[in-house]
């Protein structure tokens, strides 16, 4: 009896010490870190979309103290066959992930239904529209970067440089956002064929040709290096890829050796034209660090809220790494005279002269996607319903 | 092949140390691979471990692996049984996704979803059943190997599937591999929240056990199965049709995995998804033969895979070994199961015919 009062007596006595020099005792110990996770449709260093989205990670570590990334690559059902999108989210939540991102369009069901599953976790689904629909509960956000504008410049630079007249584009899958961003693509070229380089508009051909996802898995998509090949075999001398890998740039390096005269723009990432440099137009490329930080920054604090993010390109310096979203870094290949022209280009974008999604257009059918003088709203270019008139390809699928 | 009819203990004990010693070369195997690799391989086992137990979720991922590995694994008992090589398990699990997403599709605007549930797991049977009576009829009526058959029809399952999703079943404007429109929850199979598993899918599991052990050791078919596994040409001769015995043998087993394909479609993914079957056949192969073909160690067997695969994923994760690594592990795998295998049946046969000579 007197045994378990001295042991309760001291064992409270403990917790009142313990108590008393908690609050010093917080701050002298190491803080627990916030950790984040990150889901990533392909390999962390594909050169693309997935590095992209890694290296965003990086810059909230090294920008928002005490955050810490644990990410998991590959995640698609056929690098990993069987494991779920609510199964990795379990995973990540029971080793501390208090935020996670989830970098692919594929991955919209299984985020929202982990979502579901884990109310006080927040989630940031890139590139997906469930806070638009309604579909998203309270702790999903959606973020997505303006790459219209990064396509547009793509397109220009590529328009600018043919010599055939003729661009194909390397597309993934057929949905809203790769048209909107194909579309994109078209609007710049054709810009830059009428209205820089004032040649006859039917001259201009630009022809998309989808394989069926973002990246190559063999058998089931078109394989994109054969794509790619193809158009350089068929006359086509800029090759713009919308794909997350850099099978463009790759191939249109072996051609460059094989001693034909063409050129590539890949995406997606700002190191992607590394190992092409011969024919590397440039890139278009995406910067998620400061989305991230913003959405990080609210979760931590206690401000988060579930929107629909589409971040542009900060036009002061749309390659600042700081503030931009969507950048262009031209790449080796581009002609000087093409460069400065580019400049202008972008300038006139960013002050808003010139907006390329004003009418008249119609869509690939004929149907009027824009009268005449109307511009796009932000809806429309987001859910862009089908090709534009001019370009050749499928618009949905058969 | 030719195994046991009556499961009496000592035999159990000498499979079950036959699995022990594979599973032992296969560890050996696989910690080869992690040291060249550079990984520690100790390491590597523990979180593969605690990537599995680790908590009551992570399990609940494992079981989840688990009963399309069992179901399949069930089936393959018997046409093993009656020495076919059914590799077109995989394509029959896909075919029961099908038929499963179809009946769903159908029955979208249903009132009673729990019928609608019932009569689309029935249907991915039927479904699987079909492309498994397909090759069983190409061995049996075209002389083509079951393999071959399997393989072939596998493909063409999978072609079908790419189709559909591509095509008359694609959510509107979209043609991406990421799968059909998901279905409304009523739709999902029901799961016990506290659990996080789903009764009928472990009842559904169970009851197949239990029905090809009772099938196969105690029925005329079972035995009939085996005799014809046996020695073809004298079963022949004792009056059995070893054509219609192996179409019965091929109809189970495509029965199993096309309700382990439905499973899938509306116990996990509640889509149809390109790669609905996930290597499960395939995987369910060497669980098989991993268990001596013995139906009570199969799902002990498959357990154990189940864990390798959801544990796997650990590597990446907390290692960062490079993520192909778990795949190349599997693949060692595999490759140690058939070495096993082969040295095993060898032995076995010496042991045979050092009695009789």
């Amino acid at each position: 009896m007197l045994k378990k009062l001295l042991i309760s007596v001291s064992v409270i006595c403990l917790v009142l010490v313990f108590l008393a020099i908690t609050p010093n005792g917080i701050e002298a110990a190491p803080k627990k870190p916030y950790v984040f996770g990150m889901l990533l449709v392909g390999p962390y260093n594909d050169h693309g979309w997935s590095q992209a989205h890694y290296e965003g990670g990086e810059y909230v570590e090294k920008n928002v103290p005490g955050t810490k990334m644990i990410y998991i690559d590959k995640v698609n059902p056929a690098d990993r066959p069987g494991v779920t999108i609510p199964q990795l989210v379990d995973d990540m939540v029971e080793k501390g992930a208090e935020l996670i991102i989830a970098n692919s369009d594929d991955m919209k069901d299984g985020i929202r239904e982990a979502a579901f599953m884990h109310p006080n976790v927040h989630f940031i689904h890139v590139s997906g529209d469930d806070v638009l629909t309604g579909k998203a509960p309270k702790n999903l956000a959606n973020l997505m970067g303006r790459m219209e504008y990064g396509k547009m410049i793509a397109g220009f630079a590529a328009a600018l440089t043919t010599k055939t007249g003729k661009i194909g584009y390397l597309g993934p899958l057929i949905n809203e956002e790769t048209r909107r961003q194909a579309a994109s693509c078209y609007l710049g070229a054709k810009y830059a064929w009428e209205k820089v380089l004032r040649k006859n508009p039917n001259d201009l051909k630009f022809h998309v040709t989808w394989i069926g996802f973002w990246f190559n898995i063999p058998g089931v998509t078109a394989d994109p290096t054969q794509v790619a090949q193809n158009f350089f075999n068929t006359g086509y001398d800029v090759v713009i890829s919308g794909i997350d890998t850099t099978e463009a740039v790759v191939v249109g390096g072996q051609k460059r050796k094989e001693g034909k005269k063409v050129w590539a723009i890949p995406y997606d990432y700002v190191g992607a034209c590394k190992g092409g440099s011969d024919v590397c137009l440039g890139v278009p490329y995406f910067n998620w660090g400061p989305g991230y930080v913003g959405f990080i920054k609210a979760s931590i604090s206690g401000a988060w809220e579930s929107k629909w993010l589409w971040l542009g390109p900060d036009w002061k310096n749309i390659n600042d790494l700081h503030t931009s979203t969507v950048g262009f870094v031209s790449g080796p290949a581009l002609a000087p005279s093409a460069r400065l022209k580019l400049d202008t280009f972008i300038k006139n974008l960013g002050s808003g002269n010139l907006n390329l999604f004003t009418g008249p257009m119609y869509y690939q059918d004929g149907s009027t996607f824009l009268k005449a003088g109307e511009s796009a709203s932000d809806n429309q270019v987001w859910y862009m319903k089908q090709l534009l008139k001019g370009m050749t390809g499928q618009s949905s699928a058969k | 092949m030719t195994q046991i009819s009556h499961a009496t203990p000592e035999k159990f004990i000498r499979y079950t140390r036959e699995a022990l010693l594979t599973l032992l070369i296969v560890f050996a195997f696989t910690t080869l691979i992690l040291l060249l690799a550079g990984a520690p391989p100790f390491a590597a086992y523990i979180h593969i471990f605690r990537g599995s137990f680790g908590s009551w979720i992570k399990f609940t991922h494992v079981i989840k692996a688990w009963i399309p590995l069992t179901l399949c694994a069930c089936g393959l008992l018997y046409t093993f049984r009656i020495n076919l090589w059914n590799i077109g398990v995989e394509g029959q699990m896909m075919m029961g996704a099908v038929f499963t997403t179809a009946v769903l599709r159908w029955g979208l605007e249903s009132q009673v979803p729990f019928v609608v549930m019932g009569s689309s797991l029935g249907a991915g049977i039927i479904g699987g059943g079909i492309w498994a009576l397909l090759a069983g009829y190409l061995k049996t009526k075209g002389g083509v190997n079951e393999i071959f058959a399997g393989l072939g029809l596998n493909f063409v399952a999978q072609g079908l599937i790419l189709w559909l999703i591509f095509g008359p079943w694609k959510r509107p404007g979209v043609a991406s591999m990421s799968g059909t429109e998901i279905f409304p929850i009523d739709l999902w199979l029901p799961y016990l929240a506290i659990l996080r598993l789903s009764p009928v899918a472990l009842m559904l599991v169970a009851a197949a056990v239990v029905i090809t052990a009772l099938m196969l050791q105690y029925t005329r078919i079972g035995l009939n199965l085996k005799a014809i596994g046996s020695n073809r040409e004298a079963a022949f001769l004792f009056g059995l049709k070893p054509d219609r015995h192996m179409l019965i043998a091929m109809v189970f087993a495509g029965g199993f995995a096309g309700v382990a394909g439905g499973l899938q479609v509306t116990g996990v993914y509640h889509r149809l998804i390109p790669a609905i079957s996930s290597n499960y056949g395939y995987l369910a192969l060497l669980v098989v033969m991993l268990s001596s073909y013995n139906v009570w160690l199969a799902p002990f067997v498959a357990f154990f895979f189940a864990c390798l695969n959801v544990g796997g994923i650990q590597l990446p994760m907390m290692l960062e070994l490079d993520s192909s690594l778990s795949g190349v592990i599997q693949g060692a795998l595999v490759l140690a199961t058939l070495a096993v295998h082969a040295w095993r049946s060898r032995f076995r046969r010496a042991e045979i015919f050092g009695k009789y000579d």
